[in-house]
């Protein structure tokens, strides 16, 4: 992922024609080759895995609740595109995302789906508990909006530490109508803990669009009232998310405080693998898809733009699909957690 | 007319204070609004206002006076144009009304409606202070038995072992850090946290807004980076409000993990009834906390069980439920004056070694249960008291030992009886004691009804030492 961060100028495009389509709009941040290549690596990986998670769902590997990204890979990447290796990330319960982005091992992530011993919480946190200290990955919560005050309180901590390290605590246009959401607001401005809000804002909190219950819509708008600075960001396009993100948490980092960024963003399913979407029509997802697919859009930049080879592209593609079949060929075959697991974990030793 | 002027309670829980300073001298005139003294307790200081008008005729209290009762007449106003010295002589013999008793009646007698007496005479000289005792561990001294032999005590407070017990800590491991409303320049509402923002400062004294869903759920995500919180919650009332993060997010975390995320915090504050403070502010949440795995919960009675479990919850790498008493914060107790005194968390204590009947409790529960012992001791029945000390774990070993021993079991809590304490601890001895009960188990509790404001309606839901006594003799068949 690293990759990414490397600003290298990439080979001139390949035909003067392309460039003429591909011409940045005013203000329009661009990226180099390697970072559209990074983008487009790490987004598909996130795509691919949702969609092999939800086979594995209809297969009955997977159980309860399972809720896919699919749709919102630009918001997750193009925030880790801007962030340092240290700064912590928590979510809510559409979380795989955002695992896969910090690093985490799909073996491990899809093993947790299927319940296994070799999931990240041996089993025994699935879909919506996941963590990991290695990667800084403090969750993963199942309850709307609980993750923002635990993630103002990463914050917290780097700033009791100085150790300039950023907290990017996401959650959806649902938990930011939750009433610790601006507790936390509150407090994060008051001290000006180094937190990031990212609100990925996908039109719907299950089956509730927004319009239907926020009296504000405008999410950026959120923390007017605490001085915290907003804006709207196009979550479809890796750029442009990249590109707030990096003024944000440089915001946060210098010590201003907390700063929130309202990712425009849709899902393509349903809210969890139960729901049918009723409540919008097929015609509002295929114009999402066909206009603006976050990853569709690396794609042709890369063959337009960057001149790569879509043989290239399709060995990414081919090596992409093979770590998510060995990710679900070690969750299928990985064994359950042993019993005696029932009764680890519950407490730590006291040191003596 | 004269007026006396009482010595006035600053808070529900409020016994006595000192008061402090006058700032009217004799003949002085007074008008309403007037600040007539400065009275101190453990808690707060606060000013004596003049209600009605007149002249200051009789200083009855000196000013410096420590432990003088809420209500003792204090001071005598003349009304304007009135003889002084005739209402200086006249007002101070008027009958100083007593204090109603107000909840937690610890008296002995049934329903025993007898407020102390402490109508003063002018001739009463000023009570001395209390002198910072200094005893020794006896042998035999069951509260003494988890320090050596011969470890010097120093008296102290509840709550200044709390304080001591956070400072040690904090001075011991940067980690430590306490947040909670009014912790910092406030000194604590309830002084608990005194003189910390002056040693440690305001990076580790935290005040937070009135928002504890909120900065319970900071705690929690510092301790998850690794910092070791004290949360301290005004009231566990308040604690309500946090409750999903107390549950959700600290208790499950290390189990969602697989290990890999614990959690070192501690929550702590007041919990159940102090006095006078109604349904909303008494509760005691005990057994709630209680119930759920991933949570160490204490709920210490003595100032030495108070700091030696707090400082042994600060390290513990877990979420720790610490519940205090607002009631027990001004009691004294000795406590060992030991470098780093530290206390098993999970282990309960026999405080009242006895033969013929077990009585479990906790926290301001053992107040009735230690009374009721000496009431029965008088009686011939000889009770072991346990303390329990932790909630959960439970420590069961120590309970069916004594219950192997007595044949009886009678628990005490100030909880609600459905799913309660004692609930449990009957539960426990079916299994594990089965053979060895004489006698069904026998719970005293609060009544299962919210709290009520009412003086008498509020002693009658609490439990009392008759109470307890009269389980006692139920379960010995006397």
């Amino acid at each position: 992922m690293d990759a990414g961060k490397v600003a290298e100028s990439g080979p001139a495009a390949a035909s003067p024609e392309a460039a003429e389509a591909h011409k940045p709009a005013p203000n329009m941040p661009q990226f180099t080759r390697d970072e559209d290549l990074h983008a487009y690596h790490e987004m598909l990986l996130i795509r691919r895995f949702e969609e092999k998670a939800g086979q594995l769902y209809g297969m009955g590997l997977i159980g309860g609740f399972c809720h896919l990204y699919i749709g919102q890979e630009a918001v997750v990447i193009g925030m880790q595109m801007a962030s340092e290796d240290g700064d912590q990330v928590i979510t809510g319960y559409r979380d795989h995302g955002h695992m896969l982005a910090t690093g985490m091992e799909p073996k491990g992530v899809m093993a947790e789906l299927t319940g296994r011993r070799g999931g990240y919480s041996r089993g025994k946190g699935g879909s919506m508990h996941m963590f990991s200290r290695e990667k800084q990955f403090f969750g993963g919560h199942g309850i709307v909006g609980a993750q923002v005050s635990l993630g103002t309180g990463l914050g917290f901590a780097d700033q009791y530490r100085g150790n300039g390290k950023v907290s990017l605590t996401y959650m959806g246009d649902g938990a930011a109508n939750q009433g610790q959401v601006y507790e936390s607001f509150n407090m994060a401005a008051l001290w000006k803990l180094p937190v990031v809000y990212v609100i990925e804002n996908n039109r719907y909190a299950m089956g509730t669009s927004v319009a239907r219950a926020s009296a504000q819509t405008d999410f950026s708008k959120r923390g007017l009232s605490f001085g915290i600075p907003g804006e709207q960001v196009d979550g479809m396009d890796v750029r442009t998310v990249r590109e707030a993100a990096a003024r944000a948490i440089e915001h946060a980092r210098s010590g201003q405080g907390p700063y929130i960024l309202e990712m425009q963003t849709y899902r393509y399913r349903g809210h969890s693998m139960s729901d049918p979407a009723k409540y919008r029509t097929k015609d509002e997802v295929s114009k999402m898809r066909d206009e603006h697919d976050p990853i569709e859009m690396v794609r042709k930049r890369l063959l337009e733009l960057h001149g790569v080879p879509e043989a290239d592209i399709k060995a990414t593609d081919a090596k992409v699909r093979e770590t998510v079949n060995a990710a679900a060929e070690f969750a299928t075959n990985d064994p359950e957690p042993d019993p005696s697991e029932l009764w680890t974990d519950i407490l730590l030793e006291v040191d003596a | 007319m004269a007026t006396d002027i009482l010595m006035p309670a600053l808070s529900p829980t409020m016994e006595e204070g000192k008061l402090a300073k006058w700032l009217k001298k004799v003949g002085d005139p007074v008008k309403s609004g007037d600040v007539l003294a400065e009275i101190e307790t453990d808690k707060a200081t606060m000013e004596v206002e003049a209600v009605d008008e007149g002249v200051l005729a009789k200083i009855l209290i000196d000013e410096g006076t420590e432990g003088v009762a809420v209500n003792t007449p204090i001071a005598i106003i003349a009304d304007e144009g009135e003889d002084v010295e005739a209402a200086a002589a006249a007002g101070g013999k008027a009958k100083a009304e007593a204090p109603k008793a107000n909840g937690h009646d610890t008296s002995v007698e049934p329903g025993g409606d007898k407020p102390a007496t402490i109508a003063k005479t002018e001739d009463d000289a000023p009570r001395a202070p209390a002198a910072p005792a200094t005893i020794t561990a006896k042998a035999n001294d069951p509260v003494m038995e988890e320090f050596p032999t011969g470890t010097e005590m120093v008296t102290m407070t509840v709550r200044e072992a709390l304080r001591d017990a956070m400072a040690e800590e904090m001075r011991r491991d940067g980690d430590v850090f306490i947040m909670g409303e009014e912790v910092a320049e406030y000194q604590g509402a309830y002084k608990v946290t005194q003189g910390l923002l002056q040693e440690f400062g305001a990076k580790r004294v935290v005040d937070t807004p009135i928002t504890e869903h909120g900065f319970a759920g900071i705690g929690v995500g510092a301790a998850l980076a690794g910092l070791k919180p004290i949360v301290e919650f005004m009231t566990f009332n308040f604690a309500m409000q946090a409750i999903d993060h107390i549950i959700n997010s600290a208790a499950k975390t290390l189990y969602m993990s697989g290990g890999q995320l614990g959690c070192p915090i501690v929550f702590r504050g007041p919990n159940g009834a102090a006095a006078r403070v109604a349904a909303q502010h008494s509760h005691d949440y005990a057994a709630w906390y209680s119930n759920v795995p991933g949570l160490k919960v204490i709920a210490p009675y003595t100032a030495a069980d108070a700091k030696g479990l707090l400082k042994a919850a600060i390290r513990d790498p877990n979420p720790v439920i610490f519940l205090e008493n607002e009631i027990l914060y001004g009691q004294t107790f000795p406590v060992p004056k030991l470098d780093d005194f530290q206390l098993p968390i999970g282990k309960a204590r026999i405080h009242r070694p006895g033969t013929d009947v077990t009585i479990v409790s906790f926290s301001i529960g053992m107040t009735y249960a230690l009374k009721a012992a000496q009431a029965l001791a008088e009686q011939g029945i000889e009770a072991e008291v346990i303390d329990l000390r932790t909630i959960r774990p439970m420590d069961s070993a120590t309970i069916v030992e004594s219950v192997k021993k007595t044949g009886r079991c009678v628990t005490v809590e100030e909880g609600f009886p459905q799913s309660g304490i004692g609930a449990e601890i009957s539960a426990r001895l079916m299994v594990d004691a089965f053979d060895f009960l004489d006698a069904p188990v026998l719970r005293v509790t609060g009544k299962d009804v919210p709290m009520p404001y009412a003086a008498n309606l509020e002693k009658l839901a609490l439990p009392n030492v008759a109470e307890v006594i009269e389980a006692a003799k139920a379960v010995c068949y006397k």
